[in-house]
């Protein structure tokens, strides 16, 4: 399967040239950008490893695709990693882009797992086939 | 002539002799008034009958929304009258339309219930509808003051914690309301659900008359409808939804499907507009207790908000479901097939969405306009859109938007998920050139030729759809043009 979270999964895989210059979009924007990674890629895991902090001073896109190939250097093909921006503006003060920068090579997916309960309704879970893994031994 | 000129009038009478009054002379009329920061003010398109002053006729629409009736009453002197008079304190001819005024008219904060819109459009649009010395009347916008604004929740959830809610940002989200619209059992319903979302959409959607009947019982669309969401969301690791509708005919059955809703794991359900103002304040504060989106459709809208002369624009119903506390409100798409004034629509989007929304009359936006950080309403637009219009969608729509491709996604000629596909590999590629810095308006068929290279079902849904387009004049325009400004 093709994980398809971030801003741009539907499109081919970007080259380093595509992700600066949307790292200099949200630069210009004035957001923060932070780059994180994780094996663990269920839908609903918030929190994510940060490499380092959200680069609130940086203003080239150049500082942010060091620090990206520091984190793969360190983590890539073992996992996902997602570029997002922070807009600090009061009333919105959260996220206005995240996207997926790296994926690992083979990507088994997730498992959904049925709980037949009361009547005819059923609990919902959703499993990633690499999380039944232990933390860094996943891909 | 008339009724009210016919009324003998004693210049020097006193206020409370009784017998009829003028209204203008009833207090109603203050040319001089100046509106405080805490009161409501409304600004209302009049036509008065033939003969009828203008002046009068607006001052009557401020007596018949406030304190007054047909005639003097002494026991107005028991209260603090003056204070609870709505006050017309400016009467403005329409630019292009000698028949018809802007009356703008102030009402005391204390003439309000706190947190209720009945009261609210019970006063405002209670009576004077129906007066008889005017032959229309329209309520084109309201100013809400921040201490009446401060007394509603406002949204459940808000724009931005329903982007982190699905852990989607930058880009649209996208939609699909499930067609054909009425026939389809459970089952069947929940396919175009699955293969919709798999195919890449964010959510799926109810219309707004699939409530419960014969072809497909309630229970069984939300069971069908949960399977589908939570197979698309395993095949795509994404969080998915469906709008599920709990539109029923009691409170006591919304509440009971909410709640059925809620135990399936949605994240979201929805209502109709025609639930009334009083039921989408309860579902919104349900919502809140809940942690479930609300999306409203605003279905019967177009009865009062689509003709200019009269009924109430849907600026103000927009105002007031951001207040009542609903997170989607429906509010155009201007290239599709409903109703849409590119500039009007603007304004609505305005209103939905930012923290203040300054007077803008070319919009249709009579006052300055803060929200005290009110949340954030998502609008939706949808209703005869195609991959095809993406650039323009973006560039009028912007990107805190839910697009709903329904036709345009299950019309796809190679089916339900090859239809998302196209549309979501659309979205993506234009906001990429758009944050590229890319024209997305003069290039944007380019940028779909070249995004619809790698991606098959695009390229068939620019061919499909290529000339598509709902060229028709809008009924609903502003009154001002862009250049003029405010009319002091």
């Amino acid at each position: 399967m093709r994980l398809t979270q971030g801003a741009f999964s539907f499109l081919p895989d970007l080259t380093d040239e595509q992700i600066a210059r949307q790292v200099q979009y949200c630069i210009d924007k004035g957001w923060a950008v932070n780059i994180e990674f994780t094996d663990d890629p269920h839908p609903r895991n918030t929190y994510w490893e940060m490499w380092g902090m959200p680069m609130f001073d940086v203003k080239d896109a150049a500082g942010v695709m060091f620090e990206l190939n520091e984190c793969r250097k360190a983590y890539g093909g073992r996992n996902y990693i997602r570029v997002s921006a922070f807009d600090s503006t009061h009333t919105w003060e959260s996220l206005r882009l995240s996207f997926l920068t790296d994926r690992p090579a083979d990507e088994p997916g997730f498992a959904l797992e049925r709980q037949e309960v009361d009547g005819r309704t059923i609990r919902y879970t959703t499993r990633s086939y690499a999380a039944m893994r232990p933390e860094g031994a996943r891909y | 002539m008339n009724a009210i000129e016919k009324v003998p009038t004693e210049a020097k009478r006193d206020r409370y002799s009784a017998g009829v009054m003028e209204y203008r002379k009833m207090g109603y009329w203050q040319p001089d008034y100046e509106p405080k920061d805490t009161d409501v003010i409304a600004v209302f398109r009049i036509t008065p009958q033939d003969g009828v002053d203008p002046i009068e006729a607006s001052a009557a629409v401020a007596g018949e929304s406030s304190t007054a009736t047909w005639t003097v009453v002494w026991t107005d002197r028991l209260t603090a009258c003056d204070k609870y008079r709505a006050k017309c304190y400016r009467v403005d001819p329409v630019p292009n339309s000698p028949e018809s005024w802007f009356a703008y008219i102030a009402y005391d904060l204390d003439l309000f219930e706190p947190g209720s819109i009945a009261n609210l459009s019970a006063s405002i649009i209670g009576n004077v509808f129906g007066f008889k010395p005017l032959k229309a009347l329209r309520l084109e916008d309201m100013r809400l003051p921040v201490a009446y604004i401060k007394t509603f929740d406002g949204p459940a959830t808000g724009i931005v914690v329903e982007r982190e809610r699905l852990d989607k940002f930058g880009r649209p989200l996208l939609g699909a309301t499930v067609k054909p619209k009425l026939g389809l059992s459970g089952r069947n319903y929940g396919r175009v659900v699955y293969e919709a979302l798999k195919g890449g959409l964010d959510f799926t959607k109810d219309d707004e008359n699939i409530n419960s009947q014969p072809f497909m019982h309630w229970r069984d669309r939300f069971l069908y409808c949960m399977e589908a969401v939570n197979r698309a969301q395993a095949a795509s690791g994404e969080v998915k939804g469906t709008y599920l509708n709990i539109t029923a005919g009691t409170m006591e059955d919304m509440y009971e499907r909410a709640e059925f809703a809620k135990q399936l794991g949605s994240s979201i359900v929805m209502i109709d507009l025609i639930i009334g103002y009083t039921a989408i304040q309860s579902m919104a504060k349900w919502c809140r207790r809940n942690d479930m989106i609300l999306h409203l459709h605003r279905a019967g809208h177009s009865t009062y908000t689509r003709q200019k002369a009269h009924g109430v624009s849907f600026r103000v119903i927009t105002k007031w479901m951001r207040l009542a506390g609903v997170d989607h409100i429906h509010a155009g798409t201007v290239v599709g097939k409903l109703e849409g004034d590119p500039h009007t629509t603007k304004g609505y989007y305005d209103l939905c969405r930012e923290d203040f929304v300054p007077q803008n009359l070319a919009h249709g936006i009579f006052f300055d306009q803060p929200w005290a950080s009110t949340r954030k309403l998502m609008p939706v637009a949808s209703g005869g859109i195609h991959a095809g219009q993406m650039h323009q969608l973006i560039d009028l729509l912007g990107e805190d938007v839910v697009l709903q491709f329904g036709g345009g996604t299950i019309g796809h000629p190679m089916g339900i998920q090859a239809g998302a596909t196209a549309n979501r590999v659309a979205l993506e590629a234009m906001i990429f050139a758009r944050n590229e810095g890319r024209d997305i308006v003069n290039e944007g068929p380019e940028i779909l030729k070249a995004a619809a290279r790698h991606c098959l079902p695009l390229r068939q849904a620019l061919d499909v759809w290529k000339d598509v387009t709902f060229n028709y004049t809008s009924t609903d325009t502003p009154d001002f043009v862009p250049q003029v400004t405010a009319a002091e």
